[in-house]
């Protein structure tokens, strides 16, 4: 386990930049990590960050199907938000483990 | 040692020749899950796994319960291949892995080609295939892009660290 100053501030990471501890996210380390994986953080994204924060604090699993029917993205957009890995890239930018999920 | 080169995956094409309900999921998870990781997808449906796109049959898909010796009770005990072929067994098992499969959030098929579509994977059909089969391209789910041939299948196989899957 490493630590990593983002936006300023000591946060514990892992190898892969994957936030350790998820209460230590705020808006600002979303921001940055945000920066690193060249996307620029709207609302929109914001939104969608707080969906996943919640969804996993709960204990819940993960799909892009899930976030396709949460309301307030469909697939197609939750791709265009964080393209590439969208799946993978959220969860760093949303503070929270990367998913185990193959679907 | 030489520390070896490593060449990522970056495009898969993914073929489907059969519509048992198992090889038409493994042919959409392996392509979702590619989609998932930013690789560029497309699928090639053939011969019986045109059913899989075709609107009528897709969303009615069946697991096979004959010569199928992986098939278990759900106790574990081995399945008789007589006791599959009776009336309504294979409806049964099907509706049964359905009900599996929702449970790991796997979505009907329709919704699960529509998925890969909106993170930008490609579907199609074969042009030998359908004109065997009589299908045209309003049988088959609008996801579908094209009804193509083996030529213009391979013609989308260039480029550095393509792969072809046959499932």
């Amino acid at each position: 386990m490493a630590t990593k100053t983002i936006a300023g501030v000591n946060i514990n990471v892992n190898e892969e930049g994957y936030l350790t501890d998820p209460s230590e996210w705020t808006r600002e380390v979303a921001t940055e990590i945000a920066k690193e994986e060249g996307i620029e953080l709207t609302d929109k994204h914001f939104e969608v960050l707080e969906f996943i924060r919640n969804k996993v604090m709960n204990g819940e699993g993960l799909t892009i199907r899930g976030i396709g029917k949460s309301g307030i993205v469909d697939a197609k957009t939750f791709y265009q938000l964080f393209p590439g890995a969208p799946l993978k890239k959220a969860t760093k930018i949303a503070g929270v483990p990367k998913p185990v999920s193959c679907i | 040692m030489e520390k070896e080169k490593k060449h990522p995956l970056k495009k898969i094409l993914l073929i489907c020749s059969k519509a048992n309900l198992e090889d038409v999921y493994a042919a959409l998870v392996m392509a979702n899950g590619a989609v998932m990781e930013g690789i560029e997808t497309k699928m090639f449906f053939t011969f019986f796994g045109l059913d899989a796109i075709t609107k009528k049959t897709m969303n009615k898909l069946h697991t096979a319960t004959v010569g199928n010796p992986a098939m278990r009770m759900p106790g574990g005990l081995p399945f008789p291949t007589l006791l599959g072929g009776l009336p309504g067994v294979e409806a049964g098992v099907t509706t049964m892995m359905k009900k599996e499969m929702e449970k790991l959030d796997m979505p009907p098929v329709d919704e699960f080609l529509e998925l890969i579509e909106a993170g930008g994977g490609e579907v199609y059909a074969c042009k030998l295939a359908a004109d065997m089969f009589k299908l045209k391209k309003e049988d088959f789910h609008e996801t579908v892009k094209d009804i193509i041939t083996v030529g213009d299948l391979y013609a989308m196989c260039d480029g550095e660290g393509t792969q072809i899957v046959f499932t």
